[in-house]
């Protein structure tokens, strides 16, 4: 499981441990019932406050993506098949409009934008 | 007994200084740093609370147990690193050991060695071969040796490089592990520590400024920056400090969010680091 903190972004630091913790249980590199450290652990790891893990794990938990088992430590809970589906489309989405939005602005319209991702998408799959 | 550590209307007066009825607790699990400038009362406070200085009001509460009471089973169950560190200069550090090692019921021998060796330390050298930092290094291991439950560092990180102020964190960090520990450190460089401290209690003159979390400071507190037509912002009323120069300003405020919503775009909004909170506090609005 790999955490990086940056110290120069303006996002709290929980939420950057949210954040990729969340990407990586939507990309299935983190699956229902795998366990996560323990927040001291985490806290000592990545040397920050321990009260900021303990804050980016209540809000995966609330969120539903962790459990929390007193004295067990917690574990990445059941997702909903949909629901990360559909997560994972919205996360593809919103990279999508960043792209047509950057694209726009230069002036590019939808044919040129079809054209340009049918060329980039050979690329990707030829690699 | 969740406190390891309560500080309740503490105060001590000097002719040129005093400390004014100042307050804060430790919790079980936590790392609580120390800061404000020098000769805001740091060392004072550490002092009552080593029961080195007489207070004159107040409460100071270990381990739930009265400081003074109780100061013989108190101060079996803390580590101490004093900023600087009395030795006997022509001890080796095997000698100073075995001197030191008594007063503690807990002392383990095995635990010593073993930071002596993460450390580099020979136990036949004698203390004033020692570096200031390799000094400190010794006391460390001491306080580390008995099983502390609290440990109290009075400025730990001064004459300590770069990489041994690393290693510093990382063996607090450990301390805290198991949740039944805690960490109350002192410091006027808050460059390092403030990494993985939980709580940041600011001294200034003798009072205390805050003591909360480190995050609820650096998510609240914010550095405005903008052109001299600005100031006029009334939001700007509310900085704790602000500094004028010849093409701007830069202010100090508590909540940059309610800023942010006031202001329509004109100011840099930074989050600032706990020395410039310092600088901010103890400069005040005199520029």
């Amino acid at each position: 499981m790999d955490i990086i903190i940056a110290n120069s972004s303006d996002d709290p630091i929980y939420q950057q441990i949210t954040a990729q913790i969340k990407n990586l249980i939507f990309k299935g590199e983190l699956i229902e019932g795998d366990s996560l450290p323990s927040i001291r652990n985490l806290a000592r790891e990545l040397q920050i406050s321990v009260i900021t893990t303990k804050k980016a794990y209540e809000v995966l938990e609330a969120e539903g993506y962790i459990e929390t088992v007193p004295g067990k430590g917690s574990y990445i809970a059941a997702q909903n098949k949909n629901l990360l589906q559909e997560k994972r489309l919205k996360i593809v989405e919103e990279k999508f409009i960043e792209g047509i939005i950057a694209a726009r602005a230069v002036g590019f319209n939808l044919e040129e934008i079809e054209a340009m991702i049918k060329m980039l998408y050979q690329e990707v799959a030829n690699e | 007994m969740n406190n390891l550590l309560e500080v309740k209307n503490l105060s001590k007066k000097y002719q040129e200084f005093s400390l004014q009825e100042i307050s804060f607790t430790l919790k079980k699990g936590y790392i609580m740093g120390f800061i404000g400038p020098n000769g805001a009362g740091k060392s004072t406070t550490i002092k009552l609370i080593m029961n080195l200085l007489k207070r004159d009001g107040g409460e100071i509460r270990v381990f739930g147990l009265d400081n003074i009471r109780a100061e013989r089973e108190i101060k079996d169950r803390i580590g101490f690193v004093y900023e600087e560190p009395y030795f006997y200069e022509e001890l080796t550090v095997l000698e100073m050991k075995k001197v030191i090692a008594p007063f503690y019921s807990k002392w383990d021998d095995q635990i010593f060695d073993q930071y002596l060796k993460r450390f580099g330390l020979s136990v036949k050298k004698k203390i004033k071969e020692l570096s200031k930092g390799m000094k400190m290094k010794v006391w460390l291991a001491i306080a580390l040796s008995h099983q502390a439950e609290l440990l109290i560092l009075d400025e730990p990180t001064s004459g300590l490089d770069p990489v041994v102020r690393r290693e510093l964190l990382d063996i607090l960090a450990d301390v805290i592990q198991d949740e039944e520990k805690g960490v109350f450190f002192s410091t006027h460089i808050t460059t390092d520590l403030d990494k993985i401290a939980d709580y940041i209690t600011f001294i200034n003159n003798g009072e205390i400024i805050f003591s909360t979390t480190k995050d609820y400071i650096m998510d609240n507190y914010g550095l405005v920056k903008g052109k001299k037509a600005g100031l006029d912002n009334t939001l700007l009323k509310e900085a704790v400090g602000l500094r004028e120069n010849k093409f701007g300003f830069e202010a100090l405020v508590k909540d940059r969010n309610r800023f942010w919503k006031g202001s329509k775009g004109e100011f840099i909004i930074e989050k600032p680091t706990l020395e410039e909170i310092i600088l901010y506090y103890t400069r005040g609005k005199q520029g």
